[in-house]
């Protein structure tokens, strides 16, 4: 403990011209990894005659929501197919992980140390090599081109992470308590419920906020397996973007509008969006 | 007790179903597509695909008209070298600056990590507008009288380090020469053994195998064809470092909150410099987050798609990749045996990746 106080108090006395250039060269790259924040803003609040190439870096010279007004207009149905899909899907990824976590980290049985590596496999793999199958297979369901598809594709490859956040969380819980649970006659569903789930908000919270933000930005399966009516937020941003005509500055409020929840769930909940992410690369 | 366990498994069996249907029966079908001519002709005539074995990956690799896909290797290469080093680098950076006992930590590190809750999608559609090579960035030093910037990022057609596709069996060839060369030197400095006799008769027997031709007829193209470091990239890998740098960041400053501070006094009290103290104790306990950084952002640019969509609009060739191309070839152009190869060849690229870390990391769990 001694150490590492006078780490932190000796360090910046001693030398002050290296913790002004510290906090600069902060301050500086915090500036550039800002400039698309601002450069979608800016844009977003001007009328199309002010975005030029001369005025582009500058602030508007009158506030307008116009842009706002003609992206909420074409990206609307889409922002609700995207809330229809990530509630659902994220839920359902987030029971079943958490089911599938508790097994594999409290009932060990044999095989299971090969069934968790090739579950895990699953996040890793490109897409693509399972597109084509998907397509016909939700075709033959009847579920091509519907959010009911979507949210189906988004439960199964959520699957790894999710059980792997809650088995990771899971293996903290000392197996005493469980073991003390056991000898009063709880089974594999009174443990659950009455020792793990009312521990588990922390992970809960991970997990959901993982999944949120992943099915939100999902973009490979919202472009194949929807169709216009049914297409989540992200694809309808880039049919906006994508098309010569729309201009420069509903675009931009448009990129707002679909960064917006996102934004908000990690601005409000970064402590837990961090985990989530180191929880990513395995152990972390 | 046993009842429960039998429950357990049977709890457990939806997922691993469900799992083993859409990964691994999805993959093995994949496969088989890959080795069909399944198209648009063949499945409006109704007849079922014929079984052509390894003739659509031939083609990625030979044909002549499959020029894209190979443009997606040399362009995956380079992309993601680049992007790995800027991860790496901007990353680390960030977090030994961060690590100094910092004002407002939690702010900066706000901003370092915001984009990572972006969509691709969003970061492409953003970077696109700033890309733009009649403003945006360009239009930077313009605003203290200088001329404008004249690249022009992704659609630049500039391209360095060319090479003719025929001389690649023979570049690969010589490059794995120069290293079992290396490899023989060392054996030879470190003892006389019958191992380092062995690599020097490789050595050789490859050397011979490279001057008399024999790489030179591993080569399947008709006609000369360039490739080379397409510049463009460099807008790819600016977005994209943009924002997955915060992803190494938060890696590394998790590690560096790890090592003890015991430590680093240690290595204060045996006299030590504070850059010292970063090369012989603090980097060398970051390395294997180093590797695992490496390894999960290697596998995302082998994976990288809605960023080259939002930005090149699936027409770019100068920031193609294989992802993109799988996506058309498959569902705008009903190439299906031919999108399926190509994905074949990403997953492969993926598991290569992939598969060794998951067994390390996961051995090395259980032994903790």
């Amino acid at each position: 403990m001694t150490t590492l106080t006078t780490r932190s108090t000796a360090a910046p006395g001693r030398y002050p011209i290296r913790r002004v250039l510290l906090y600069a060269v902060l301050i500086l790259a915090s500036i550039l990894f800002l400039i698309p924040v601002y450069m979608v803003l800016v844009t977003s609040f001007k009328s199309i005659d002010q975005v030029s190439i001369d005025t582009m870096w500058q602030l508007p010279r009158s506030f307008t929501l116009d842009s706002f007004s003609r992206a909420i207009e074409r990206l609307a149905p889409s922002f609700v197919n995207s809330l229809l899909l990530v509630f659902p899907a994220t839920a359902l990824s987030a029971i079943l992980g958490s089911m599938n976590g508790y097994v594999l980290s409290k009932w060990h049985f044999r095989g299971a140390n090969i069934i968790f590596p090739l579950m895990l496999f699953g996040m890793f793999i490109p897409y693509q090599a399972i597109l084509i199958p998907l397509v016909q297979f939700l075709q033959g369901l009847k579920l091509s081109g519907t959010l009911w598809g979507l949210i189906l594709v988004h439960v199964v490859y959520g699957l790894p992470i999710t059980t792997l956040i809650f088995r990771n969380y899971y293996a903290e819980v000392p197996t005493e308590m469980l073991e003390a649970g056991g000898i009063d006659g709880a089974g594999f569903f009174g443990l659950y419920w009455y020792i793990l789930l009312p521990i588990s908000l922390p992970g809960f919270v991970v997990v959901v906020i993982w999944q949120f933000t992943q099915i939100w930005n999902e973009f490979l399966f919202g472009v194949t397996i929807t169709n216009t009516g049914s297409q989540p937020i992200t694809v309808a941003l880039q049919n906006l973007a994508g098309s010569q005509i729309v201009e420069w500055n509903v675009q931009m409020a448009g990129a707002f509008l679909t960064a917006l929840p996102t934004l908000l769930v990690y601005i409000l909940l970064g402590r837990y969006f961090i985990r989530g992410l180191l929880a990513g690369s395995i152990k972390g | 007790m046993n009842r429960d366990r039998a429950t357990a498994i049977l709890m457990l069996m939806p997922s691993v179903i469900l799992l083993a249907i859409f990964v691994y029966g999805f993959i093995a079908w994949t496969g088989y597509t890959s080795m069909t001519n399944s198209n648009a002709l063949q499945q409006l005539s109704g007849l079922p695909a014929q079984f052509i074995g390894l003739k659509n990956y031939q083609d990625l690799f030979t044909g002549q008209l499959n020029g894209r896909f190979r443009v997606d290797m040399v362009n995956t290469v380079f992309f993601t070298v680049l992007f790995i080093l800027v991860c790496l680098v901007v990353g680390m950076g960030l977090a030994i600056l961060l690590d100094q006992k910092v004002k407002g930590e939690s702010i900066f590190r706000t901003i370092f990590l915001f984009p990572m809750a972006l969509s691709f999608v969003v970061t492409g559609v953003a970077w696109k507008w700033l890309f733009n090579p009649t403003s945006g960035i360009n239009a930077i030093p313009s605003i203290i009288g200088l001329p404008p910037g004249q690249f022009k990022w992704f659609i630049s057609q500039e391209r360095w380090l060319e090479f003719n596709w025929q001389l690649l069996p023979e570049i690969l060839a010589i490059i794995v020469l120069a290293v079992v060369i290396f490899v023989a030197l060392r054996y030879w400095v470190l003892r006389r053994s019958m191992i380092a006799a062995i690599i020097t008769g490789i050595t050789i027997l490859l050397g011979a195998w490279i001057s008399f031709g024999g790489a030179r007829s591993l080569n399947g193209l008709a006609s000369p064809e360039t490739h080379g470091f397409n510049l463009a990239l460099f807008a790819l890998v600016i977005a994209a470092g943009w924002q997955m740098s915060g992803y190494t960041m938060a890696m590394y400053l998790a590690g560096l909150r790890g090592i003890p501070d015991e430590l680093r006094e240690a290595g204060r009290v045996d006299g030590a410099s504070e850059i010292g103290i970063y090369r012989y104790v603090v980097f060398p306990l970051l390395a294997p987050i180093t590797l695992s950084a490496m390894i999960i952002l290697g596998h995302i640019s082998l994976k990288i798609f809605d960023l080259v969509y939002a930005m090149g609009g699936g027409d770019n060739r100068y920031i193609d990749m294989p992802g993109l191309n799988m996506y058309f070839t498959t569902f705008r152009s009903n190439e299906f045996g031919q999108g399926a190869a190509i994905a074949m060849i990403m997953l492969i690229l993926v598991a290569i990746v992939i598969v060794p870390y998951l067994v390390t990391q996961l051995r090395s769990e259980t032994t903790l």
